[in-house]
């Protein structure tokens, strides 16, 4: 790939990692599954579990239907204290890109802030994702979240 | 208390007549907390340890908690699964500090200590000094330098370990209607699926309590209802074992013919349903019966769940008087083919930090802890199903397994 292509990528990556924390952090959770295919899988799990080789995650997502419920019972069912996040997205390594695939990874990091002010990291780690191409959008076929921490501060309810 | 040689005292006296109420200040007392290690985690109880599974070979071993306790699980030459403090004999440094590994002996990196797979002191560095100066004197001997151990009990896979001479056989101690429930859900030789984590701001009796109380489940976790998890037209119960310490919560579908068992994956009841995908909700009944929710506590922090075909085992760890931290292992069966793991996997979005049906009571503990701290005289007050401490069929609105534990927190306290 020529430089201008290969730049023109990392744009397109960085807009796309972009668009989605602040889909997140601005709370349009509603939009959170049009950044990926249709049959597109999220999943959040940890180093501990991934240098383990083992198969469970802390949320496992495939299809659209499953990204919904997610959302929708946030939304309607789960009862936790109001916080939002503040993501920070960096350190992109696209790492091939063949046949319009794109497998690239990065790091993140997650302020989370409660109603009553209290602030913490309450997580970083690396998105490992294969993006392809629909039409002229970019989307996930695959989130892979990987958590440094194996802990979660009281719970996880809003996607990463 | 006459025979309780403890360090730590305390002046709490139950302020009640029995263990319906409360008072908040065994959330929040350092005192308790201290006596707690002593008399409870270090007493005649039975602390899950690991998974017998999670130690295959010999020199294989697992570090972990029991209450405050660091603590070396080990598989030795023989096969035997030890336990012992994490603490070397010398200067108290912990001997393991990587959460798992292979070793033929235990060395500390600090002055090179070594003990056996059995704990037992193997040899010191520069015993006899160097070129005839310094070292140890005779009088040392190896024999009473040893790590501290626990007594170890391996049950249906399950690593239990106890301070105490006086602590009964685990059979014995859960006694048999809980026995059977155990062998009801670890039918198989298990592997291990994944671990979670969660941090609970609040002191470690509230997620016990939290897990005993069958009361809560389908008013807190709204999702039970909106999605059909549990519904009120089902079967179940309550167990209590004799001594009130453990207990099963179950919820049984009674809507299934007997024929329909370990064949067809069961979609949950469609009447309140709006899942856009129902496959996290799929159940393969595969271990012989009608039950889709088992909920079982071992005395003092263990839990086994079934939760349709997620199972796995929570073992809590108190931090403190107001931090607690719940290892969740996800267990599946060795024999597991892909469509079974792929089902387990997609219902563990029921539990865990993120569960569905589970993140709320990550939450609770810490709204009780940060209400509670203010008023350490004021109780609790619990009378659900009465005042006593026994079993209820058909009902799972009752408070009697939370009763329970209480009792059990009073007998090993000497309060």
């Amino acid at each position: 790939m020529d430089l201008d292509r290969e730049l023109a990528l990392r744009l397109r990556i960085e807009a796309l990692n972009a668009d989605y924390i602040h889909c997140i952090d601005d709370d349009r959770l509603e939009e959170w599954h049009e950044f990926f295919v249709d049959d597109g899988i999220y999943r959040v799990t940890t180093r501990e579990n991934t240098d383990l080789n083992l198969p469970v995650s802390l949320i496992y997502c495939e299809g659209r239907g499953m990204f919904h419920d997610r959302i929708s019972a946030l939304r309607t069912a789960n009862i936790f204290e109001p916080h939002t996040y503040c993501h920070m997205v960096s350190a992109l390594q696209i790492q091939s890109t063949e046949s319009g695939v794109y497998r690239s990874k990065s790091n993140f990091s997650i302020t989370r802030t409660m109603a009553e002010g209290g602030m913490m990291t309450f997580a970083c780690g690396r998105y490992l994702d294969t993006i392809v191409e629909e039409g002229d959008v970019l989307r996930f076929r695959e989130r892979n979240v990987i958590l440094e921490s194996r802990r979660i501060d009281t719970l996880l309810v809003i996607p990463i | 208390m006459d025979t309780l040689q403890t360090n730590h005292t305390s002046d709490f006296v139950w302020p009640y007549e029995d263990t319906s109420r409360v008072p908040y200040r065994v959330y929040t007392d350092e005192d308790l907390y201290a006596l707690e290690q002593e008399r409870i985690f270090q007493g005649p109880v039975w602390n899950f340890l690991c998974l017998d599974c999670e130690i295959p070979n010999s020199g294989d071993y697992k570090t972990t908690y029991a209450g405050d306790s660091p603590i070396i699980v080990i598989r030795d030459e023989t096969g035997a699964v030890n336990a012992m403090v994490n603490r070397c004999a010398h200067k108290g440094s912990m001997i393991c500090y990587k959460p798992r590994g292979n070793v033929s002996e235990l060395s500390c990196v600090y002055h090179n200590w070594v003990y056996d797979l059995r704990g037992k002191l193997q040899s010191v560095a520069f015993k006899r000094g160097v070129g005839g100066k310094g070292g140890l004197t005779d009088e040392f001997d190896n024999g009473n330098h040893g790590l501290q151990t626990l007594r170890v009990e391996v049950f249906r896979g399950l690593v239990f370990g106890t301070f105490s001479d006086e602590t009964q056989p685990v059979a014995e101690y859960l006694g048999e209607e809980l026995v059977a429930a155990i062998d009801r859900v670890l039918i198989k030789p298990l592997k291990v699926l994944g671990y979670h984590s969660q941090i609970f701001p609040n002191n470690w009796k509230l997620y016990v309590e939290n897990n005993k109380d069958s009361y809560h489940a389908s008013l807190l976790h709204v999702f039970h209802n909106t999605f059909g998890v549990v519904r009120p037209t089902m079967g179940g119960g309550i167990k209590i074992s004799d001594s009130g310490w453990h207990h099963l919560s179950y919820t049984e579908r009674t809507d299934i013919k007997d024929d329909e068992i370990g064949k067809e994956k069961l979609r949950s009841k469609q009447d309140s349903y709006k899942l856009a995908d129902t496959r996290m909700m799929e159940h393969k009944l595969e271990l012989g019966d009608k039950v889709t929710n088992s909920i079982q506590t071992v005395f003092p922090t263990l839990v086994v769940q079934q939760i349709l075909n997620c199972l796995a085992v929570r073992q809590l760890i108190p931090q403190g008087i107001d931090q607690s931290e719940l290892i969740w292992t996800i267990l599946g069966f060795e024999d597991d083919d892909e469509e079974m793991q792929a089902l387990r996997i997609k219902a563990n979005n029921l539990v865990g930090p993120a569960g569905f049906i589970s993140m709320e009571d990550g939450a609770v503990g810490g709204w009780v802890q940060r209400a509670a701290k203010s008023d350490g005289k004021a109780m609790t007050v619990m009378p659900m199903g009465g005042r006593a401490i026994e079993p209820s069929q058909g009902s799972r609105v009752t408070e009697a397994a939370v009763r329970g534990f209480w009792k059990g927190w009073r007998e090993c306290m000497g309060i």
